[in-house]
């Protein structure tokens, strides 16, 4: 495998002068008393994807998110006029969560004309206005306008919805993105509308899992087992080398060079890969989707791989050199626990053969990340043992090394702040 | 009247067991399978892999009948299958343990 030429720096790592070469500290991961302010820091104040507009086809269609790192519950619907809304899931009269289905920590999805509490039956419009107190007379000077649904934060961009739980945003959501991220605009999202989500619960702090699918210097090693020997050994002996890492504020991306698994010879395939013409890297023959952004492929390769774009804090958009793309999200539950999901998005089979070709894509997927899930476990446990403190990262971890580093700025910045109450109120 | 197309009579033993409509189904079957009740239902259903897949391409996804359904069933489990037989020699993969990751959203058939 070639290596691809690296910055005039010599480096990746050392193109970004600010991240430093030095071993990195992974106490952002163990530790409680710094979660609890990252929650603040971070997910109280950046915009978080929550999902995409075809989830949201019409007037009435909702669906909740659960945000535990917030300690809340999200409801986000599409109104009479169109546009998308989020609220917080809490009924006005007596704090009970409004839109749930048998179990409450559960999130949910449907489509209705109103909201209306299970508790005690007070209904609110799609735009959150509440419209029908029960026995209203018994109350006492009553203001029903002033008892809307709390409203969050909401917007949209390139059929992705964020929200953000900031009183008042400090950026936009396109200049929280920045030009890196926006220059994606354009690829196709919306016609990729089948979706398959595999969702798991893992032991370890979510940055961790972030960093497992941030550098593929582990790919030719942790997943060598899943490819015949013909192919694996190679590839551990030459190692991984992306030919480009990009930071753009505290957002990433790493773009790979492509296999074309087809070209390669027999011995080196699956059986299974040759029957269904599919494999991790998804089906061998792309649907047509048209020319692509200047934002996708940054360094031109042919063939191309991936780009995986690591959007601050915890969501990731990875499109694949085959006509496909799909997203990870980190949903904090704990300093040293998350729920992770990975959703993968194809234009839609237009007949069998291509929906196995699917199956197969996503049948493969699951299995590198149960393997890349469990490895995180035995991670976390072992930093928390605390009798190894700082450890050395190369030049294929350049996104880890930003990941932490971003992190520890913004709870700094933070807990500055809250120090400084009087400076802090001059920031704002 | 049987579980699968005629033409494909002879796997109507492994319809019974393996043509499950969900992945978590399929998932969980190869878990508490045998590589050996693995091995088997590879080898028998492997090579009539491909007359599958072009039996089930000439019939428009959205109009399938429910003995197509289950032989696209059939073909997903083999998918899954061919993980523990091509690669792992083990039904579970490698160093998972009791990770689960499961899918919760999928498209139908």
């Amino acid at each position: 495998m070639a290596k691809w030429p690296k910055p005039p720096e010599g480096s990746w790592t050392e193109h970004y002068p600010e991240l430093g070469t030095g071993p990195v500290s992974f106490l952002d991961s163990i530790s409680p008393e710094f979660y609890e302010d990252e929650r603040e820091a971070v997910f109280k104040r950046c915009w978080l994807n929550v999902g995409r507009v075809e989830q949201l086809p019409r007037t009435g269609s909702y669906f909740t998110k659960e945000l535990a790192v917030a300690k809340t519950s999200v409801i986000v619907v599409r109104g009479a006029d169109g546009e998308i809304r989020a609220f917080h899931n809490i009924c006005r009269h007596r704090g009970n969560k409004l839109v749930w289905t048998d179990f409450p920590r559960e999130e949910t999805s449907g489509s209705c004309r109103q909201f209306v509490c299970k508790y005690h039956g007070w209904k609110y419009d799609l735009d959150g206005a509440l419209t029908f107190v029960q026995q209203e007379e018994e109350f006492f000077d009553l203001d029903k306008d002033a008892y809307g649904l709390v409203p969050v934060h909401c917007d949209v961009w390139s059929g992705f919805v964020f929200v953000n739980l900031d009183p008042e945003p400090r950026q936009s959501l396109r200049e929280f993105l920045g030009p890196m991220i926006t220059g994606i605009e354009g690829y196709p999202f919306e016609k990729m509308t089948e979706r398959f989500v595999v969702r798991a619960d893992v032991g370890s702090n979510w940055k961790l899992f972030m960093d497992a699918f941030q550098e593929f210097y582990h790919a030719p090693i942790l997943h060598a087992r899943q490819t015949p020997a013909a192919f694996s050994i190679p590839a551990a002996a030459n190692g991984f080398h992306a030919p480009h890492y990009e930071i753009d504020g505290p957002h990433g991306v790493v773009s790979t060079a492509g296999i074309r698994p087809w070209n390669l010879p027999a011995e080196m395939r699956k059986p299974m890969e040759d029957a269904t013409r599919s494999g991790l890297f998804g089906p061998w023959d792309a649907p047509d989707i048209g020319p692509l952004p200047d934002g996708v492929n940054p360094a031109k390769c042919d063939p191309w791989g991936l780009d995986s774009f690591q959007i601050w804090p915890n969501f990731v958009i990875l499109i694949w050199g085959q006509g496909w793309y799909l997203t990870y999200h980190y949903w904090p539950t704990s300093h040293q626990r998350h729920t992770f999901e990975s959703t993968l998005y194809f234009v839609p089979a237009q007949n069998a053969r291509e929906r196995i070709a699917h199956e197969m894509a996503a049948v493969s997927m699951k299995e590198y990340g149960l393997q890349d899930g469990n490895t995180l476990e035995a991670t976390q446990t072992m930093l928390e043992s605390g009798y190894v403190q700082s450890f050395p990262l190369n030049d294929q971890e350049v996104l880890c090394r930003n990941l932490h580093k971003v992190a520890v700025d913004w709870v700094e910045d933070y807990r500055a702040e809250r120090s400084a109450p009087s400076d802090a109120a001059a920031v704002r | 009247m049987g579980l699968l197309p005629e033409p494909f009579a002879d796997l109507e033993p492994y319809a019974a067991v393996w043509s499950l409509p969900t992945e978590g189904e399929r998932y969980d079957r190869r878990l508490a399978s045998t590589m050996d009740e693995l091995q088997t239902f590879y080898d028998a259903c492997f090579p009539r892999l491909e007359a599958a897949i072009a039996y089930c391409d000439g019939v428009p996804l959205a109009e399938m009948p429910d003995d197509v359904v289950r032989l696209m069933q059939l073909i997903y489990s083999l998918v899954i299958v061919s993980m523990p037989v091509e690669a792992w020699r083990q039904p579970n993969v490698p160093d998972a343990g009791a990770a689960r990751l499961d899918r919760i959203v999928e498209p139908m058939p």
